[in-house]
């Protein structure tokens, strides 16, 4: 029996209704009176010198309002990490990918902004381009940035514990490799936004962004404006994944026009454009070796990453430390040694997408476990087991497991898949395999350096006390982030749901990192319950003293208020209420008084009732060069089992049934977690079987539309088992913690050591399609 | 050169001129305002901007406006009765079928298009009926869960 009212319940989205009815507005569904509309102009080579850049002609084109080139716009550096600011706007002396943006436009319509685009004239001289990360790292490849000799973007060498002695003592060591695919987040929404100046000078972007608080930042910054002078507003927002969580060209590109004409413009990308564009999933090379004892007890651990990370930096300083970082759990290990290099090329950039730089690791790691314990004659759930990290424990480089119901996950899997009765006992063509992940709940640090709270939130009680508006510039995205905000509102403040408003996602309202590093039900979940609890004290105190009961004898409980858990003596305060609402149809009644009524007192007393709520981690992490990314205050975690049937004389793999045990810490909404659960698999699931963005000798995308870049479909979805594990960490609020990315962690090598039990065949390059599959049995024969 | 378009939308007859090339999909957004359908690909692949046309569900950025002269529109808007969910609609809101909501208007129409033809469709039914919408959210589960919900309350609704 739960012990909360609203908390751990099966709520529906606060949005659902206004998603089923077509009525949410997302980006690219505004309009305004006077609106132009912007495109933007791509390089059509991957390196190339601009020699000259001649807009004349368009700006001639009747219905061209603005055109921007870097001339206009400025030579600004921006980026993710203020460590790597590679990047300007608008391409100057060279173009670094086939998309690199030229120039920009407005006009009074789509078609004549696209005309306009084709009367820029460009004069390039084609330089020699590299596309291949080995490539790009050998002498005399050609250089993408003068400031990165070698193409080398980012390098990381790490050491935890004495790896050396751990291989050493160790009486098995294996070894594996494995590649991933560049992965598109393929997002159904293409980014849209507009932009529009106000007479006083005040910027406004409405975007699809994650990240209303980074996009306002590199606006300004880039735009050479006070900050407090950048608005940014997040309508809904169609999915993000990762890539909506940087500042845009779409964005400044719309507000330097909108700058240029003095008029509101509207920016979407096409879905090609989102293909390059869009900083997706980095390809990753890794190399690992694993030293165990007979009995499978886990010592050492080599990884080293090799991050193709396309012309720009973007996330990718953060993504090549979390290849490393997030293989120290959730098994010990006595040494973990990690050399990481992310390397430039003449690709698009990469960026940070869902389980940011450890998915494609932890793909190599636990197909490593299996192929270990398979030589130590162990069942891999076994040697899962024996290694397991349990609450409290610390990972060899510094991680704190606070709560970790890792153990619980696997064992859920184990039972509900019936693993002991099918591993090994399935006809050939039939596989069973497991695998398990975590991930942080939340970066501990932002992506600037700062002192700044990763979140604050306001809570607003409306005159009559009937409604509590949540005010928070958290980012609700899909995941479900304003329901969760509310629920832990309504929780702490003792009221229906119902009574519970949110708005979100506008940088006038506060200040929030955003949704990214799986990080708002834990940080904004924390500020949401201080500044509830504020509204709730105050409103307790002034009823005490009104009534003359002690503060601490006060509770409210859906809607009622309990003085020594009865309904107390409130005669006073209910006449009140009603004698000033009097003629109105819904007079509180019934035994208890109410909260509305209480609220009501409080406002008479004391105006308007505000609480104000802010979080930030302490400090986290060891004091070695990139301690800082993985660290977090909490880490969810996860297990799966898959079972496949793989077509022996086609390589088509089906996954019939997954299993999936999360632990979130508190299932704040149940419905939502298993959502979250079943999405991040079949993100997982497409990764492995299908999606791969492929290019051309010339560094052209290929495939770069969602016909011929395959995402799964309910097709090729199988139903999830899904297990909800609550662990009820300390450093959560109520106990919650992340289920938004640590899911997606298990899925391809679970589905991997799934199709290695049914043929034999170990994939260690993705995706496992039907061609490599079968070209793999072919020469098996 | 414009034409002239007759057509019936969410029930209302609706006259306007159009350019030859102007999409359905155009229409109905910028020109009837109504941003129920949505703009995910332009291609025809991901299913987002589906209506439902003379009782088949379309890919509307496929179809020309004036193709829908003198036809019969359903789009996401219509659905509902009197500020009463659809069936559909309110099983998605019950199951959790719903995320980000891109997706949603045009899975919903799809459905809605199977159930009116096949009332107890399978769960394979379902699943095919709704392979050309495409979702990065949900993973489908709980898409499928509440078209079979929603053809269960919509069954039992006729027998009463």
């Amino acid at each position: 029996m739960t012990q909360f009212q609203v908390l751990n319940t099966r709520a529906p989205r606060l949005d659902a209704p206004a998603k089923a009815t077509g009525q949410a507005k997302y980006a690219d569904d505004l309009t305004m009176p006077g609106m132009l509309w912007g495109a933007i102009l791509h390089s059509p080579y991957a390196h190339a010198k601009i020699l000259h850049i001649d807009t004349s002609k368009a700006l001639k084109l009747p219905g061209v309002k603005a055109v921007v080139t870097a001339k206009e716009a400025g030579l600004i550096k921006y980026g993710v990490s203020p460590a790597r600011y590679d990047e300007t706007l608008f391409a100057y002396e060279k173009v670094r990918y086939v998309g690199d943006e030229i120039a920009a436009v407005a006009a009074v319509d789509q078609a004549t902004a696209q005309e306009a685009l084709d009367l820029i004239k460009v004069d390039y001289e084609e330089l020699p381009a590299v596309f291949d990360m080995f490539e790009a790292m050998k002498e005399g490849a050609p250089q993408i940035h003068d400031e990165f000799p070698g193409n080398l973007n980012a390098e990381v060498h790490q050491e935890f514990g004495d790896v050396e002695a751990a291989m050493a003592a160790s009486d098995l060591v294996i070894s594996h490799t494995f590649l991933n695919k560049r992965q598109d987040a393929a997002f159904i929404e293409p980014h849209a936004c507009m932009a529009v100046f106000d007479s006083d000078g005040r910027l406004t972007v409405h975007s699809s962004t994650q990240v209303p608080h980074y996009a306002q930042r590199t606006i300004a910054m880039v735009l050479q404006m006070p900050i407090g002078k950048v608005r940014v507003v997040k309508p809904y927002v169609g999915g993000g994944f990762g890539p909506k969580a940087e500042a845009t060209p779409l964005e400044m590109s719309a507000a330097f026009l909108s700058r240029l004409s003095g008029k509101p413009v509207k920016m979407t990308y096409t879905r090609e454009e989102v293909f390059l564009h869009s900083r997706a999933r980095h390809q990753f090379y890794a190399e690992m070796s694993l030293g165990v004892k007979k009995d499978g007890t886990m010592l050492g651990l080599k990884n080293k990453a090799v991050l193709d990370g396309g012309a720009y930096t973007s996330f990718g300083i953060a993504t090549v430390y979390y290849s490393g970082s997030l293989l120290g759990g959730p098994y010990k290990l006595q040494g973990m040694k990690y050399d990481g290099y992310r390397v430039y090329t003449n690709r698009p950039a990469c960026g940070a997408q869902r389980g940011h730089g450890g998915v494609a690791h932890r793909a190599a790691f636990e197909q490593l476990l299996d192929m270990t314990a398979e030589k130590l004659g162990m069942d891999p759930i076994e040697m899962r087991l024996k290694n397991i990290m349990k609450r409290g424990d610390t990972t060899v480089n510094e991680l704190d497991m606070s709560s970790l119901g890792m153990e619980e996950c696997i064992q859920a899997v184990r039972d509900a898949s019936g693993w002991n009765e099918k591993k090994g006992r399935l006809p050939k063509g039939k596989g069973i395999g497991a695998a398990c992940g975590f991930f942080v709940s939340g970066a501990g640090y932002p992506i600037y350096r700062s002192d700044t709270y990763h979140s604050t939130v306001v809570i607003k009680v409306s005159e009559d006390g009937g409604i509590a508006t949540v005010l928070t510039g958290s980012a609700e995205i899909g995941q479900g982030s304003d329901t969760m905000v509310a629920m832990f509102a309504a929780e702490t403040l003792g009221i229906p749901l119902d009574n519970v408003r949110v708005v979100s996602g506008d940088t006038d309202l506060s200040v929030d990192l955003g949704a990214y590093s799986s990080r708002q039900t834990l940080m904004t979940g924390h500020a949401t319950k201080e500044a509830a609890e504020q509204v709730r004290e105050q409103i307790v105190q002034l009823l005490a003293d009104d009534l003359g009961y002690e503060a601490s004898s006060i509770t409210f409980r859906d809607g009622i208020v309990l003085f020594d858990g009865g309904p107390g003596n409130f005669e006073k305060v209910r006449t009140m209420y009603i004698k000033e609402h009097r003629g109105w149809t819904d007079p509180p009644h019934g035994e208890y008084l109410t909260f509305r009524e209480a609220a009501r007192l409080a406002y008479l007393k004391k105006g308007t009732l505000v609480g104000t709520g802010k979080y930030k981690p302490p400090k986290l992490g060891g004091s070695y060069k990139g301690a800082a990314v993985g660290t977090s205050p909490a880490y969810g975690c996860s297990a799966q089992v898959a079972e496949v049937s793989v077509d022996m004389e086609t390589g088509e793999v089906t996954v019939d049934r997954m299993y999936d045990a999360h632990d979130c810490g508190l299932a704040v909404n149940r419905t939502q977690v298993e959502g979250q659960m079943q999405g991040s698999l079949s993100m997982g699931l497409g990764e492995t079987l299908f999606e791969e963005v492929k290019f051309d000798s010339r560094g052209r995308i290929l495939n770069a539309s969602l016909g011929e870049y395959r995402i799964p479909t309910a097709l090729d979805m199988p139903n999830v088992d899904t297990v909800i594990v609550e662990s009820n960490e300390p450093k959560g609020p109520y106990g919650a913690k992340e289920v938004g990315e640590g899911a997606i962690m298990p899925t391809i090598p679970a589905i991997l050591n799934a199709i290695y039990d049914a043929t034999g065949i170990r994939v260690n390059e993705l995706p496992s399609s039907s061609e490599r599959l079968y070209m793999k049995l072919k020469s098996k024969e | 050169m414009k034409s002239l378009i007759q057509l019936t939308v969410n029930g209302r007859l609706v006259e306007a001129a159009v350019e030859p090339n102007r999409t359905l999909l155009q229409f109905l957004r910028e020109d009837l305002e109504l941003t129920g359908p949505k703009h995910g690909c332009g291609l025809g692949d991901c299913g987002a901007c589906t209506v439902i046309l003379d009782g088949k569900p379309v890919n509307s950025c496929l179809v020309l406006a004036v193709q829908a002269n003198g036809r019969e529109v359903l789009t996401i808007e219509g659905l509902a009765e009197n500020g009463k969910l659809h069936p559909i609609q309110q099983a998605f809101v019950d199951k959790g079928a719903i995320q980000c909501g891109f997706c949603t208007p045009g899975m919903i129409l799809s459905a809605k298009a199977l159930l009116d033809a096949n009332p107890r469709p399978t769960e394979q039914e379902i699943r095919l009926a709704i392979s050309g919408n495409l979702c990065r959210c949900t993973g489908y589960q709980k898409i499928v869960e509440a078209v079979g919900e929603a053809a269960k309350t919509i069954q039992g609704m006729e027998v009463s």
